[in-house]
């Protein structure tokens, strides 16, 4: 069994410790607001926390964060009134919105360690998340905008 | 037959108007089942209901894919009703007939026209309710309706000063058994006393979409489900002939392998059991079909030959006046040729389905363009009748015309059924993309015909592809269509371009051996690419500036003004820096052009790298889609077209041998990132009363801008969409063709 934390309350896991991340929390813990893209890590759609780090959870294998704190885009705000989640609201960044959860995680990351990023950090940081959309103009926007109220 | 029949479905006056009751908006008599069922006091008819609080419900009948359709179909009914805005709440409503698209016949979002197909059936549906409310104040106060006006949410009688909310009236009053008769030429509001619409709204979906709340197809959970997955066929038509599913069937957490006549389905308890045992499994497919042998970059070459060969007689598709003996007596003509690779959708969110199959009824939870089809293609499947088959509509994670069809649903409903549990099914990305629904490749041949002052006499447009139609719908559609594809065709007409007095436009059909499908832009995304830099070649060759031409070959005051608009905004004809250079391109969207079409016109700034990378700095829009309801979600459709349309005209490419597509994954099909992203700049112009297409009007002018801008900067041109490195920097070092 593998015990750990997500969004602050204890969790386990008794899925082969080979079993990646995302489909622990998406299907054993029910939180569903993290989404399955690629499963290769080249999307970002899967972004959540480890230990405040961003990780794409559908290559993380459970077995790897035994005794670790996972957040996902539940657990960001009780609330959903992170300065990232009013701000993605205050520039209507979604569309169909499947990638957003990832994108606000990836950017909540970048945010805890850097109040002020310029654009091109931004856009550094951000570019392992795709949008099919195409909202990126629009969620630089959005981060610019909550590092203002962070 | 009308472009809108080529569709598959039938327009039907009754529907179109509400003129009879019921139908499409009908109260009492009229009400969807579930309406029935639930029966609330306050339910006015299909879409409005009232709550004692205020609480205004308003049911939207069409998929939530990102295009904000959810909030600007309500936006239609609650202006008639006078709604106050605030209270209104947003319920995705059932799929029953009720609901169904006045044009389509069915609940089905393609071709950009929802709020076309609902703008007067909602109009009437919010007057309806509103003069429910009205007379039901009147009786309660003994005062002639005429003497009642309303405030958002408020019935007011001036000469009293009394006034009565509609949470108030929604307590005492019942809906009528026969609903008031509206007359749409009187009875509805004019522009100028619009309150919500032409006003930019907030949609109602982004709250949940940035807390992680939303529901997708993917996140359906029902109890006792299996997960599954499914791979299908690589080659049309084909199907496993042998498979290791035996073995598979030992591997832990497998529940079965289901062998179905298209493909192989891996069922288990965990989706990481079945994603493990699917990377065992071993099929061996029927050979002997007609897509066995495609090989996509012979099979170009092949059409290519075929454009150029005058003995090829195409399909027409429109025309105008007689190209042919226009071109026969002109003083000059060009012809060139463009091509286009298939495409991908790449929709975030992997096809899916959840079913449940049970004796009494089949649960159906899916995130699709096509809801009714959904109902009809599965109960086809399991042999039973549609009122059996209930769909769950979800959000969907994309669509872009790939979930208009309906296979992920059919897929879980038949494994469902086999192993008699509730199934979720959802594909890897490599499935998805193995299995794709492609924008099919094309070639296109342009001749032009020009007098001694180069004036356009006449044009001559072949385009060469596999029609979608009978892949789409069903086989033999393009047949009943007298083989015109709309999907395939769409844009390769010039209705704007008067001037232009002789022109064709035919389709040449290649063999039907691939799985091709609409994809957001459908045709025009490619026969736009074609028409506008073919005209900018014209206008070189006349030594015009490519907007003065463009102007000159229009009367039409709307296209005249996007195009200036454009102009205005990017600053043509102004000097550039150094490394950078604008390019024009003008396009309408829409199967009814001209008659309601809507217009773009685009500029894109771009440059070129050494590695022959190009860049797009800066993109500005000017588009018309006549009155644009919520004008906030309009501008956002047409960023979001546009960046759809850059990543594909600069990036994207499926290429196929024997048969089987080549990409796997993100890594190989590469669609555009943030850092690639230029700032895009969109004006919402508006004309006339009436909206039409909005979420695909952004793709057409994006190649053209881009390879107009790329002869601005280098003197030469793009012929191959995308415009890879490798193109362009062999179209750098290639001699410019001359007449």
């Amino acid at each position: 069994m593998i015990k750990f934390a997500v969004n602050g309350r204890e969790a386990f896991s008794e899925q082969p410790g080979d079993t990646p991340l995302l489909w622990v929390i998406r299907d054993e813990l029910g939180l569903t607001g993290t989404k399955f893209g690629c499963g290769v890590a080249q999307c970002g759609a899967c972004t959540v926390h480890v230990n405040g780090q961003p990780v794409r959870a559908c290559i993380t294998p459970v077995s790897s964060i035994q005794g670790k704190q996972v957040t996902t885009i539940e657990g960001l705000s009780p609330a959903a009134d992170h300065p990232l989640q009013k701000a993605w609201v205050a520039e209507q960044v979604p569309q169909c919105g499947y990638c957003q959860s990832g994108q606000i995680m990836q950017a909540a990351a970048l945010l805890a360690k850097n109040k002020k990023p310029t654009r091109e950090q931004i856009v550094t940081h951000m570019n392992g998340n795709l949008c099919r959309c195409g909202t990126y103009n629009r969620i630089v926007a959005a981060i610019q905008r909550a590092a203002k109220e962070v | 037959m009308s472009d809108l029949e080529l569709f598959n479905f039938h327009v039907t006056r009754r529907a179109f108007l509400g003129g009879s009751a019921g139908l499409a908006f009908g109260f009492a008599i009229g009400l969807p089942k579930a309406a029935e069922a639930q029966s609330a006091p306050g339910r006015l008819n299909a879409y409005v209901s009232i709550a004692p609080d205020g609480t205004i419900t308003i049911q939207s009948p069409v998929a939530e894919m990102g295009q904000g359709i959810m909030t600007g179909l309500p936006m239609i009914v609650a202006e008639e009703l006078d709604a106050d805005w605030s209270k209104v709440k947003v319920e995705q409503s059932p799929v029953e007939a009720a609901y169904h698209h006045p044009i389509f016949k069915a609940q089905y979002v393609v071709a950009s026209i929802s709020t076309l197909g609902y703008w007067t059936p909602l109009r009437i549906a919010g007057a309806q309710a509103r003069r429910v409310l009205v007379n039901a104040a009147a009786e309660k106060w003994g005062v002639p309706a005429a003497e009642l006006t309303t405030e958002p949410s408020t019935v007011v009688h001036a000469a009293s000063g009394r006034k009565m909310s509609y949470g108030e009236i929604a307590a005492f009053a019942a809906a009528p058994a026969a609903p008031p008769a509206i007359d749409p030429a009187k009875d509805l509001k004019s522009a100028d006393k619009y309150r919500i619409l032409g006003k930019g709204t907030d949609r109602v979906d982004v709250p949940a979409k940035s807390s992680g709340a939303a529901r997708y197809g993917i996140d359906a959970r029902v109890p006792g489900m299996a997960y599954a997955t499914f791979v299908r066929a690589p080659v049309r038509g084909s199907g496993p002939a042998s498979s290791n599913a035996a073995e598979l069937k030992k591997m832990p957490g497998i529940v079965d392998v289901v062998t179905l006549d298209h493909g192989v389905a891996v069922v288990g308890e965990t989706f990481d059991a079945v994603r493990k045992a699917r990377r065992s499994l071993k099929v061996s497919w029927r050979a002997g079909l007609p897509g066995d042998d495609i090989n996509t970059d012979k099979d170009l070459q092949t059409y290519l030959g075929d454009g150029r060969d005058p003995k090829r007689v195409g399909v027409e598709w429109k025309s105008k006046g007689d190209a042919t003996k226009a071109l026969a007596g002109a003083a000059r003509t060009i012809s060139r040729e463009y091509l286009s690779d298939h495409v991908y959708h790449a929709q975030m969110e992997p096809m899916n389905s959840t079913a449940h199959v049970r004796r009494d009824g089949v649960d159906i939870w899916v995130g699709t363009q096509a809801p009714t089809r959904t109902q009809l293609d599965v109960a086809k499947a399991l042999g039973t009748t549609p009122d059996m088959v209930r769909v769950h509509q979800m959000f969907l994670g994309g669509g872009f015309g790939r979930r208009a069809t309906v296979e992920a649903s059919v897929d879980a409903a038949l494994v469902a059924k086999a192993v008699n549990r509730p199934v979720k099914l959802i594909l890897s990305r490599e499935d998805d993309l193995a299995a794709g629904t492609f924008r099919p490749m094309t070639s296109q041949r342009i001749e032009a015909g020009l007098d001694a002052n180069g004036n356009i006499v006449g044009w001559r447009h072949r385009v060469v592809g596999e029609p979608v139609g009978d892949f789409v719908y069903q086989p033999g559609y393009i047949k009943a269509a007298k083989d015109r594809d709309v999907i395939f065709m769409m844009g390769a007409e010039l209705p704007y371009y008067n001037k232009v007095a002789n022109w064709h436009a035919e389709h040449l059909m290649e063999p039907e051996r691939t799985r091709v499908a609409a994809w957001r832009g459908i045709g025009a995304g490619y026969t736009k690419f074609a028409i506008e830099a073919m005209i900018d070649e014209v206008a070189a060759l006349n030594n015009v500036d490519p907007l003065e031409l463009r102007l000159s070959l229009t009367d039409d005051s709307r296209s005249k003004r996007v195009l200036q608009k454009v102009a205005e905004m990017s600053g043509w004809g102004k000097k550039r820096p150094g490394n950078t250079a604008l390019g024009l391109a003008f396009a309408e969207y829409g199967a009814f052009a001209p008659k309601f079409g809507s217009l773009i016109a685009s500029v894109a700034e771009i440059s070129v790298a050494k590695n022959g990378m190009i860049r797009v700095h800066n993109y500005w829009a000017a588009a018309d889609a006549g009155l644009a309801v919520n004008p906030a979600a309009f501008a956002a459709q047409v960023e979001s077209a546009v960046v759809w349309g850059l990543s594909c005209c600069l990036k994207e490419r499926v290429t196929m041998a024997k048969g089987q597509v080549q990409q796997s994954n993100f890594h190989e099909y590469q669609i555009m990132r943030m850092a690639e992203v230029p700032q895009i700049k969109v004006e919402v112009l508006t004309s006339g009363a009436s909206p039409t297409m909005v979420g695909e009007l952004g793709v057409p002018g994006t190649g053209p801008s881009v390879a107009n801008a790329f002869y601005a900067l280098t003197g030469k041109r793009l012929y191959h969409m995308p415009f890879t490195p490798q193109r362009v920097q062999a179209a750098l070092k290639s001699t410019t063709l001359k007449v």
